[in-house]
């Protein structure tokens, strides 16, 4: 079977590894990977702060994209851009004059006819009812699953999981053999885009979730967001410094630690890429 | 010839702000038969009705069509000014440019036109309006209160001291309702308990209350002084004459670890119990979802144990039929549980409590004795969180409404936590503190100044546990935004208070209307406030909003004071919109062909067979024929009938024919 595929702008640069996992999953359970061809940026945080119009023009086109492309279900497996995308579906399919209005904007017609699809919505449909069997060295580790703002959040439009208490992750984790913890930061706020222009707040906001985990006695954090990612992971010395100790719980893409539970190479599924070393 | 009025009102600016009543009123002057138009500002005003009242007799008019509100609101006011000056009354109708027009539409052309359209149509109708008489029928002098709260006990004993007879059913074991769980009660610190008790007992010993406890409202038929009510007594497995009340078979029972509803969970009871020691009645039941006896077919211990050998096992639920002429509903309200927070903790934390919990640890006769302990492990907690507005006033949460008696109950709690543990440190979040009534606010500064509690303006995103504490993650919106975490050792939630789970069902039975929250809805929101849409069924207490004691009592006696005006009276006047039969002379009798399809449609059971005989007596025809008293005028037998021989009075087929023709028809 064939996925339609929206990598948006991290997988290609700080977190080629999501993507080199998610496409090494999908080859393990065979689903053929069809990238989205010509697309562009979804507008992340700028757009929609700066002009309503182009925060939906983008994500519009790439979903004309799709359309044009015969794509039927995308996998957008960063957060944030999974969000732009629904948001501009959600938004288009209740006005139907700004719908026109962006199809002309982007000279293109956009039907709303893909789905979308988030990482965990993917694994849910295509890979845990399969998994079974398939498990030859099981995660089995205390992980605690961090899921952010942006993949559960706003409910009204994503309709996906438990807005303040997801489940979701935890429960593919639980398939893949892991011990998912209780603990209370599963949503706060990683500091996001702060994590350059204001890194020490960073280091406290991350500080506290990764402190959390720690404590709780979490072996490893479970993620499924390139922004949560790199804060959690790349400003493991700002976090420690707040912290004051020295932490090194790895931080994991989802499809990483699934990866590695059906037994696939270290290396493929990019875990030599973390600044934090992968133990587990 | 008929010479019909038209009476344009304006409602204020209501409907002139949008439709050219002028325009309406010169315009339906033209229309054939019209004898009289004018408009007015408020025609239900006297200055209005006796334009309306001159008219009738000055033009000798035969019909008169009111284009103002909706008849629900004033049909009644302008029929009766009619009959005044001398008009059958059901020869004036209602065309509502208000609710249909003004308040749904934009001001303009269009409008003005759909007004005038809907004035033409009711003076074609008027033209075949025939007079009538308005049916009389007997009230039954008994009213049933369902709900024993403050608010049933109190409707109940005022209903009584009229010297009527009510009937006070009660779904639970003992009548009290939440009040009878509280400490003691803002603003005055009294005692609950004492104040209500005395009323709990009055209730049972009054000669003309009977009291059904452990009961519910099982169907109603009727109407508005003629209720017929079928209450079902659910077996509480004793036989209620023979006890007394010795309690011996509660210390008995072997099964002693169901959370008690009384103490919220906090103690535990027997499954043979009496509630708490006031309770009314004060004899035991069987609850028998726990009762090792029905669930495995042995023990029957407590059959062994009483002295008196009054334990029923084989007791069946009853059903008793009464007649009733009026109804209360006071069925209360209840309070989200704490697994309605996924952000407090989906309730997996056993110290973050709700209000009515917190009630039951400071209650003297609750599960500590009135001493502050945490229910995980005993401790008397030395840091307590108090978060109001715990789902209420929140959109996402579906309840956008405000609770009204939480902001005053946690300056209670922790007025009484002060009190109670010295040197203990309480904080309450809250978004605004609404304490509008006498003496409300000075309660709550005396809390804030006297006792020392923190209030921290401000929401509480998360409550989290860690090394044995509760985190409370806050912000201090007065400190410009400032986090603040409070390490606490209890938490409680003034959690909203919503309808009962069964209030939507309740409410279909009855045929009561109800509002997004379940909550049943008043006649009109100002001036009938204790009325509900259906005539004969009045409110009391929280059953229509969340309200504090003072207010369940005051809505009550108002309750009570509207069933004893309609008990006054011997016979009551009904509407004649009625079905019939049409009748024709010998042989042919109707054109009823006798097919009783109408029998089996009306809703009401109102239509019965009649048998039209000869000289001899023998049977010669066979037609339907609707009972006065029962037909609620639905119309649902109208449709039925294939030979059209039922019509519904004052919606007759001409009528309805005529409607539509002349909007069909160019003017
Ligand atoms: C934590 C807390 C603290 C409070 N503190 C105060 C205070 O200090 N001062 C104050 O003035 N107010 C206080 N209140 C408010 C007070 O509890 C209410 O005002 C009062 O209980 C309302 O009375 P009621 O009779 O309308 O409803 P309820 O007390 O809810 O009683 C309703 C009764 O109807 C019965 N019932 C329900 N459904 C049915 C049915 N279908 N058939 C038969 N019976 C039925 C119930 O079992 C119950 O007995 C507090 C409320 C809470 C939650
Ligand atoms: S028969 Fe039921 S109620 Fe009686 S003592 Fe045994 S368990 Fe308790
Ligand atoms: S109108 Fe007909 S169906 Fe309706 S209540 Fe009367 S008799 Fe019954």
């Amino acid at each position: 079977m064939t996925l339609g595929f929206y990598p948006g702008c991290s997988l290609k640069g700080s977190s080629r590894e999501y993507a080199e996992s998610v496409l090494a999953v999908a080859k393990a359970f065979d689903i053929t990977i069809e990238e989205i061809k010509d697309w562009n940026c979804c507008g992340a945080t700028a757009a929609h702060n700066m002009n309503r119009e182009l925060s939906f023009a983008l994500p519009a086109r790439i979903l004309s994209l799709a359309e044009k492309q015969g794509l039927t279900e995308v996998v957008v497996p960063c957060a944030a851009c999974y969000s732009r995308l629904t948001v501009t579906q959600y938004e288009l399919a209740k006005d139907k004059e700004l719908k026109d209005r962006i199809s002309e904007v982007n000279g293109m017609e956009y039907k709303g006819s893909v789905t979308i699809l988030n990482i965990i919505q993917m694994l849910d449909k295509y890979i845990t009812p399969k998994l079974e069997g398939k498990v030859v060295k099981p995660f089995d580790h205390k992980v605690a699953c961090y899921y952010g703002c942006l993949l559960v959040r706003p409910h009204e439009i994503l309709k996906f999981d438990r807005e303040e208490d997801p489940q979701s992750m935890d429960e593919v984790m639980l398939k893949a053999g892991a011990t998912p913890i209780d603990w209370a930061f599963k949503t706060e706020c990683c500091g996001a885009g702060l994590s350059i222009s204001r890194t020490p707040s960073v280091g406290k906001l991350s500080g506290m979730i990764v402190g959390d985990a720690k404590d709780r006695g979490a072996e490893a954090i479970i993620v499924a967001c390139p922004m949560c990612h790199s804060n959690l992971d790349m400003r493991r010395k700002e976090i420690n410094k707040y912290l004051g100790e020295k932490v090194d719980i790895p931080v994991l893409y989802i499809t990483q630690a699934l990866g590695l539970a059906v037994g696939l190479d270290r290396k493929e599924l990019g875990l030599n890429r973390h600044f934090v070393k992968v133990t587990v | 010839m008929s010479k019909i009025g038209v009476f344009v009102c304006h409602c204020g600016e209501n409907i002139s702000a949008t439709v050219d009543c002028a325009r309406v009123a010169e315009t339906s002057g033209k229309l054939d038969g019209v004898a009289y138009s004018v408009d007015y500002k408020y025609m239900c005003s006297d200055p209005g009705q006796s334009l309306i009242k001159s008219a009738i007799k000055e033009k000798g008019l035969t019909g008169v069509v009111v284009a103002a509100c909706s008849p629900r609101m004033h049909e009644p006011t302008f029929r009766k000014a009619c009959a005044e000056a001398g008009l059958n009354p059901y020869m004036c109708e209602m065309a509502n440019l208000r609710e249909h027009v003004s308040w749904v539409h934009e001001k303009g052309e269009a409008t003005t036109e759909k007004a005038i359209d809907l004035v033409r149509i009711l003076v074609e109708k008027v033209k075949y309006n025939q007079s009538l008489n308005a049916i009389k029928v007997p009230v039954t002098k008994t009213a049933l209160v369902i709900g024993g709260g403050i608010a049933g006990i109190q409707a109940s004993l005022d209903i009584a001291n009229t010297g009527h007879k009510v009937i006070l059913i009660e779904k639970d074991p003992s009548i009290g309702g939440h009040m009878s769980q509280l400490s003691e009660t803002f603003p005055t610190l009294d005692c609950s308990q004492c104040i209500l008790t005395p009323r709990m007992v009055e209730v049972a010993q009054h000669p003309n209350i009977t009291l059904y406890s452990y009961a519910e409202l099982e169907s109603v038929e009727g109407f508005i002084g003629n209720f017929k009510v079928k209450i079902r007594r659910k077996s509480k497995s004793i036989d209620e004459k023979l006890c007394t009340g010795c309690g011996l078979c509660t210390t008995k029972c072997p099964v002693k670890k169901i959370p008690s509803e009384f103490n919220e969970g906090l103690g535990m009871r027997t499954a043979i119990y009496v509630p708490f020691p006031q309770a009314v009645p004060n004899k035991p039941v069987i609850d028998r979802e726990h009762c090792t006896y029905y669930l495995k077919g042995k023990c029957r211990i407590c059959e062994k144990v009483c002295p008196i050998q009054a334990i029923r096992f084989d007791q069946e639920d009853t059903i008793e039929e009464v007649e009733i002429g009026a109804i209360v509903l006071a069925t209360g309200f209840s309070v989200k549980q704490p697994d309605f927070f996924p952000e407090y903790g989906y309730g997996k934390y056993p110290d973050v409590i709700t209000g009515l919990q917190f009630e039951r640890l400071a209650s003297a006769s609750g599960p500590t004795l009135g001493e502050i302990r945490r229910p995980s492990d005993g401790k008397v907690p030395q840091n307590i969180v108090f978060v109001a507005c715990a789902g209420s006033r929140d959109e996402a949460k579906g309840i956008p409404y405000c609770s009204k008696i939480c902001c005053m109950y946690i300056a209670k709690h922790a007025m009484l936590y002060q009190h109670k543990v010295h040197g203990g440190k309480s904080y309450v979040f809250y978004m605004d503190i609404r304490a509008g009534g006498k003496n409300y606010e000075e309660f709550v500064r005396r809390a804030i100044e006297e006792d020392g509690v923190n209030y921290v303006r401000g929401r509480v995103s998360r409550i989290y546990e860690k090394n044995g504490k509760l985190i409370v993650k806050g912000v201090d919106t007065l400190l410009g935004a400032m986090p603040v975490d409070i390490e606490a050792d209890m938490v409680v939630l003034a959690t909203a208070g919503v309808a009962n789970s069964d209030a939507e069902a309740l409410a279909q039975k009855l045929h009561v209307s109800y509002d997004a929250y379940k909550f049943f809805a008043e006649a009109h929101p100002k001036l009938k406030p204790v009325e509900t849409n259906t005539a004969g069924i009045f409110l009391a207490g929280a059953c229509q909003s969340p309200r504090d004691i003072p207010e369940s009592v005051s809505m009550a006696s108002g309750a009570a004071v509207k069933v004893a005006c309609l008990f006054s009276q011997d016979e009551l006047t009904r509407d004649p919109l009625i079905a019939v039969v049409n009748r024709m002379a010998p042989p042919v009798y109707s054109s009823c062909v006798g097919c009783f399809l109408c029998v089996s449609a009306c809703p009401y059971q109102a239509i019965e067979k009649e048998e039209i005989k000869n000289r001899a007596g023998e049977v010669i025809k066979t037609l339907a024929r609707v009972n006065p008293g029962l037909c609620q005028g639905c119309g649902t037998c109208v449709a039925f009938c294939r030979t059209k021989s039922i019509d519904l009075q004052g919606y007759t087929h001409e009528q309805m024919y005529t409607e539509v023709m002349a909007l069909l028809n160019e003017y």
